[in-house]
């Protein structure tokens, strides 16, 4: 079934659809997912922390963002933008919508998680008189984390297939290689099977990964 | 006096929990706090370290006046300070080993060089019999261990005064056994403790004063031998009653 063609295309092609899968698809991963985890992080502690007006906000954003597409949120940064004067290229623009749109997901994942700390923990730290931000850094987020890192991992992986989306604002990652040798060669069959086992790959380093961190993690019990 | 407190009131919602107490604290007093079940024991105990912020009522302590209900944060971690607090549930910081629950609050809130925090706490566990588990998470630990070292993270700075709340209740009668032993033990070297409990031996030879209270007020308050032997209060006598039988089903 495989002619000499289809294989020296699959051989070909093979590269050049990983590499931009390393310089690109892997690095607009990694770095929107850290930006991701610090906007998680705040917009729980101020839910968490029931701060007033703070909290309102983040409650917006966390409605806006998860009540649309990310691929309308990817259009209005990259093509809206311009329109009022704001030009950002495509690699720092797909990072700040995926950061914003995965912040919104992982925000709640991680509220969730401080909420399944018992309140009892906080009050062991007032009682040996640590400040509310030491018993947050110290003793509250670092467990809300431990329950969290199940879900989080999980939003990881969703984020590794959802780059592909980067390719509509011309980012040339790991799915755009592939359109691109697509066009030349019409063998999207192949092609696209191609590129989805090299996601598969990926996503399964990622939950190698995960295992691990659990097990690192897993001598306390929550 | 470590501690002076008047009219202590306290409400949630329309329910008045507190209406009122009074207690005073001498150096090496050990009061055990007494009373049904509902009649407001852990709120006042709560109160005193302000885990619950009182209506009204005041509190001197080092010298110091405090409105109960007004006061500020910084005044709270002062007293915090000076003082320990033993749960009901342990409340052991699950994300750190035995020796890093007594060591954390002198590193982090008491700012001691590492060094000495884990002298310290080392020296501590050996005093509550935990040494040899110093390295274990409280996962690792059963509720009696875990209790220990609780009493253990309380007492780590040599606070004026130990608060402890129903320390036994949520262990059966063996392991409360070795955290009321621990608990004796503190008493006779003269540390300072207010214990709300239901745990009679304890109170009856354990305590130097017992403070028995109902409805969110102190029914009857004495020396201990005092308050056993000859008791004022016709619902004092009927509660020691109960508490005897209830002693013999157990």
């Amino acid at each position: 079934m495989l002619s000499e063609r289809l294989v020296g295309i699959i051989a070909d092609s093979f590269f050049r659809i990983l590499i931009p899968g390393l310089t690109v698809t892997i690095p607009l991963t990694v770095i929107s997912f850290a930006f991701a985890l610090v906007i998680a992080i705040a917009v729980a502690l101020i839910q968490f922390a029931k701060v007033r007006v703070l909290k309102d906000i983040a409650r917006f954003y966390i409605w806006v963002i998860r009540g649309t597409p990310l691929l309308v949120q990817l259009f209005v940064v990259f093509y809206g933008l311009p329109g009022i004067g704001i030009l950002i290229d495509p690699f720092p623009a797909a990072v700040l919508v995926f950061s914003i749109n995965e912040g919104a997901y992982c925000a709640e994942t991680i509220r969730a998680g401080l909420e399944a700390v018992p309140y009892g923990q906080m009050e062991a730290g007032e009682c040996v008189g640590m400040s509310y931000m030491q018993i947050m850094r110290r003793i509250l987020l670092p467990q809300a984390l431990r329950i969290s890192f199940p879900a989080l991992a999980n939003s990881i992986i969703s984020m590794t297939k959802d780059t592909s989306l980067a390719a509509n604002i011309t980012v040339t990652e790991m799915f755009m290689a592939t359109q691109r040798i697509v066009a030349r060669t019409y063998e999207p069959l192949v092609l696209y099977i191609e590129v989805g086992i090299i996601y598969l790959a990926f996503c399964t380093v990622l939950t190698k990964l995960q295992r691990a961190g659990e097990r690192k993690l897993g001598r306390y019990r929550i | 006096m470590i501690l002076s407190v008047r009219g202590v009131r306290k409400s949630f919602g329309d329910t008045e929990v507190l209406r009122g107490m009074d207690l005073d604290v001498g150096k090496g007093d050990v009061v055990a706090i007494l009373g049904p079940s509902g009649s407001g024991k852990t709120t006042f105990l709560r109160c005193l370290d302000f885990l619950e912020r009182a209506d009204s009522g005041t509190m001197e302590s080092a010298g110091v006046h405090y409105d109960m209900h007004t006061i500020g944060k910084k005044d709270i971690a002062a007293i915090r300070k000076r003082s320990g607090f033993v749960f009901q549930g342990f409340n052991l910081f699950r994300n750190r080993t035995a020796l890093e629950n007594v060591t954390e609050g002198l590193i982090v809130a008491r700012k001691m060089p590492r060094r000495e925090a884990e002298r310290i706490g080392k020296e501590t566990l050996g005093k509550v019999g935990m040494a040899d588990w110093a390295d274990r998470y409280p996962s690792e630990l059963s509720g009696g261990q875990q209790q220990r070292v609780a009493i253990a993270r309380a007492i780590a700075p040599e606070p004026e005064i130990v608060y402890f709340d129903e320390p036994t209740s949520a262990l059966d009668p063996e392991l409360a056994g070795e955290v009321l032993a621990v608990m004796r033990m503190l008493a006779e070297e003269g540390t300072t403790m207010v214990v709300v409990t239901h745990a009679m031996d304890f109170a009856r030879n354990v305590s130097s004063r017992i403070l028995f209270m109902e409805n969110g007020i102190v029914v009857e308050e004495g020396d201990t031998a005092a308050f056993f032997a000859s008791p004022a209060k016709e619902r004092t006598r009927e509660f020691l009653r109960t508490a005897a039988t209830a002693g013999e089903m157990i």
